[in-house]
């Protein structure tokens, strides 16, 4: 499931940076995301992801780099960007004390469309929300919320859909038929750019950006990061695990220790000092050993220790 | 009562008024406050307000430029409550006293000297702007002492120590009866759509911010200009239902008179909404949230009650007291809404009082719009 490379590129930016003051939020970035793409965007608190959308959408203005988002610039037409992005804040950013169709129909008004009540109409009618529409927007769960936050970045018909951690407190079931959703914009053509903190929806997809510290670490699908990583993982189940994992960590060979539910995952840039670390401490007790391939998790989780070795000291 | 039981744990307690003391260093604005208010209140009651006014702007009528005139002319100035502007004629005068540019006329009439050498006590007429009556009162039992202090010594022959030496008749203008409420209530006009307009702009816009909606807003294509126009003009409806209010209630209440054109106090009205409105939005982009807004607002709203003649007597104010109050909106209105009102001032004579208002305004436009954060950056 990924894009044909021949699609022409929606976001296509080069060496952007953004600074707050003394900090240096967002450093050197380059990205490209092609149309009908659904492209992850993951990495800490604070890194940048937040900056790095907000550039895109035009509420913030880079500070140097230069690129188009939609073939416009993305530093001298923020206002015509901002026609055709859907831009979801990570915060519920509707108005709580104005009703469901209320907030609509202000959005609506906002990008100037003809036919408002007609496209608040049918938006309603697919939330399921015809019957609550006069409803205050802040008496909904969190979920629901969600919904009409998407409903509503989507009432003008973008070509782009930029999304700060939608699914942030929202119930499992919830977040698949986001999820669902989300596909069957993209196979609608409109590209989603999406940033998360949860693994299953970085495997959702198409393709990702890893960032930490303002700094993007990697990029490709899935298994092109993992494998980019270079990490060797074996895989300790049994009884006794507790507390095992620190000690492991001292061991040669050993890069990173995570636990997956009753497992520990063992990982290393060198397979034969994993494997012959892990074969002495593993020796004589009743703990099994597997290779099993790297997760994406293991991968970002050396990523993030990385970095934090690298940016922090 | 288990409220100061065995339970109350001292250091817990210590716990949460150390939390507390810290928090409230970190908030500058309310520090700022508690420092603040107080001195700027104690400069204001102890320093600027005075409600015994002196130096008061005073123009003169000669008629008759003897040398008894003169002396009393000059007795007038070094009482300390007279500051003589100029001699002038009647007609000028009456039009400085519209404007509001002087608080007396004095006129001595022909043959004033001649009379006085006679023992003929000459009528000397004394017309006070009572628009502020607190402001007039003072002064005028000032000039009835001065008659007999300043001719004493000169008419020691004709001096007939149980009657007066001349006649003062004083004239009220715009309020003979001297009723405070003349002066409170269109003053109260001002007063009220200070503090709704700047506190209700600021609010409307931090209230955004605080809440993440702003954000929204800004990821539409919404312009600063159409943001902050319309988030005005709403206000400016309210400010003007606030005012028809309170110009109802003066009628028929208070039976306050209306001397001028109800259209241009309309139009000065507006003027004075827009130029607080712009002030409240521009608090707003700078306040982080709705609570500094407030503060900002009373910070504000504070010199423009004290500061502005609304309270007190604005000539009673020293030179510097006078410079801020000049500065601010509210003091050019009160003379402009008494003006019209009272006066019957007309377009012709606003306009040393609309300019102020006119560069308040562009001035704080020009800090806002420069402030205002089109992006979050």
């Amino acid at each position: 499931m990924s894009v044909a490379q021949s699609a022409p590129l929606v976001i296509d930016v080069t060496g952007i940076n953004k600074h707050f003051g003394e900090k240096h939020v967002v450093k050197d970035l380059s990205l490209q995301v092609r149309e009908g793409e659904i492209f992850g965007f993951l990495g800490p608190n604070g890194s940048g992801k937040t900056t790095s959308i907000r550039m895109l959408c035009g509420l913030l203005t880079p500070d140097s780099g230069h690129g188009t988002c939609l073939g416009l610039d993305v530093l001298r037409e923020s206002t015509a960007i901002k026609r055709q992005v859907g831009y979801m804040t990570q915060k519920f950013s509707l108005w709580d004390d104005l009703t469901i169709a209320e907030n609509l129909d202000f959005v609506a008004r906002m990008f100037g469309m003809k036919n408002r009540r007609d496209v608040v109409d049918q938006a309603l009618e697919e939330l399921g929300l015809t019957t609550r529409r006069n409803q205050l927007a802040g008496t909904l769960s969190g979920g629901w919320k969600q919904r009409l936050a998407l409903a509503s970045c989507l009432l003008h018909h973008p070509k782009l859909l930029l999304l700060d951690e939608p699914t942030a407190g929202v119930d499992p079931k919830a977040r698949r038929d986001f999820w669902e959703e989300i596909h069957r914009l993209s196979a609608a053509g409109i590209t989603v750019l999406v940033s998360t903190h949860y693994m299953d929806e970085a495997e959702r997809c198409h393709r990702l950006a890893y960032i930490a510290y303002g700094t993007l670490l990697a990029l490709g699908t899935a298994e092109e990061v993992v494998a980019s990583q270079g990490l060797h993982t074996r895989e300790i189940s049994g009884s006794g695990l507790l507390g095992l994992g620190e000690s492991l960590r001292q061991l040669p060979g050993v890069d990173l220790v995570a636990s997956f539910g009753a497992t520990l995952h063992v990982s290393g840039k060198e397979e034969a000092r994993l494997e012959a670390s892990l074969q002495a401490v593993l020796q004589g007790t009743a703990l099994k050993m597997a290779v099993v391939p790297a997760s994406l998790e293991d991968a970002f989780i050396y990523l993030m220790q990385g970095s934090q070795d690298q940016f922090q000291g | 009562m288990t409220l100061f039981s065995h339970s109350f744990s001292f250091s817990r307690w210590i716990g949460i008024l150390l939390k507390e003391f810290i928090q409230l260093k970190r908030d500058r604005l309310t520090f700022g406050m508690i420092v603040g208010i107080p001195i700027m209140q104690l400069v204001l009651f102890g320093y600027a307000i005075n409600a015994d006014p002196k130096h008061l702007p005073t123009a003169v009528v000669m008629a008759d430029p003897g040398p008894f005139a003169r002396s009393y002319v000059a007795a007038m100035q070094n009482s300390d409550y007279f500051k003589i502007v100029g001699s002038v004629d009647e007609r000028q005068a009456n039009d400085l006293l519209e404007r509001g540019q002087v608080q007396f006329v004095v006129t001595f009439p022909p043959g004033f000297n001649r009379d006085l050498v006679r023992g003929k006590p000459p009528v000397l007429l004394v017309e006070a702007d009572a628009t502020d009556p607190m402001a007039a009162n003072g002064a005028i039992s000032v000039l009835n002492r001065l008659g007999a202090e300043v001719f004493a010594p000169d008419l020691p022959g004709l001096q007939r120590p149980s009657a007066p030496l001349i006649e003062l008749r004083a004239h009220r203008r715009y309020n003979p009866e001297g009723l405070t409420f003349y002066n409170i209530v269109p003053g109260l006009m001002g007063v009220i759509l200070t503090l709704t307009m700047v506190l209700m702009t600021g609010l409307a816009m931090t209230r955004e911010r605080e809440r993440g909606t702003f954000e929204n807003l800004l990821a539409t294509p919404a312009t600063p200009l159409e943001v902050m126009t319309g988030k005005i003009v709403p206000y400016i409806l309210i400010g003007l239902i606030q005012v028809t209010l309170i110009l109802v209630a003066a009628r028929w209440l208070f039976d306050v008179p209306m001397h001028g054109s109800l259209l241009l106090l309309y139009g000065v009205v507006l003027l004075f909404i827009c130029a607080n409105l712009t002030l409240g939005i521009t608090f707003s982009s700078i306040a982080r949230n709705q609570l500094q807004a407030m503060q900002m607002t009373i910070f504000f709203f504070m010199p423009s009650l004290l500061l502005s003649g609304f309270m007190f007597p604005f000539r009673g104010m020293p030179e510097w007291a006078q410079m801020i109050g000049n500065v601010l909106p509210l003091t050019h209105f009160l003379i402009l809404v008494r003006g019209i009102m009272l006066k019957g001032n007309g377009i012709g004579m606003i306009w040393d009082q609309v300019w102020p208002i006119l560069l308040f305004m562009g001035a704080v436009l020009a800090f806002g719009l420069k402030t205002f954060r089109r992006t979050l950056d």
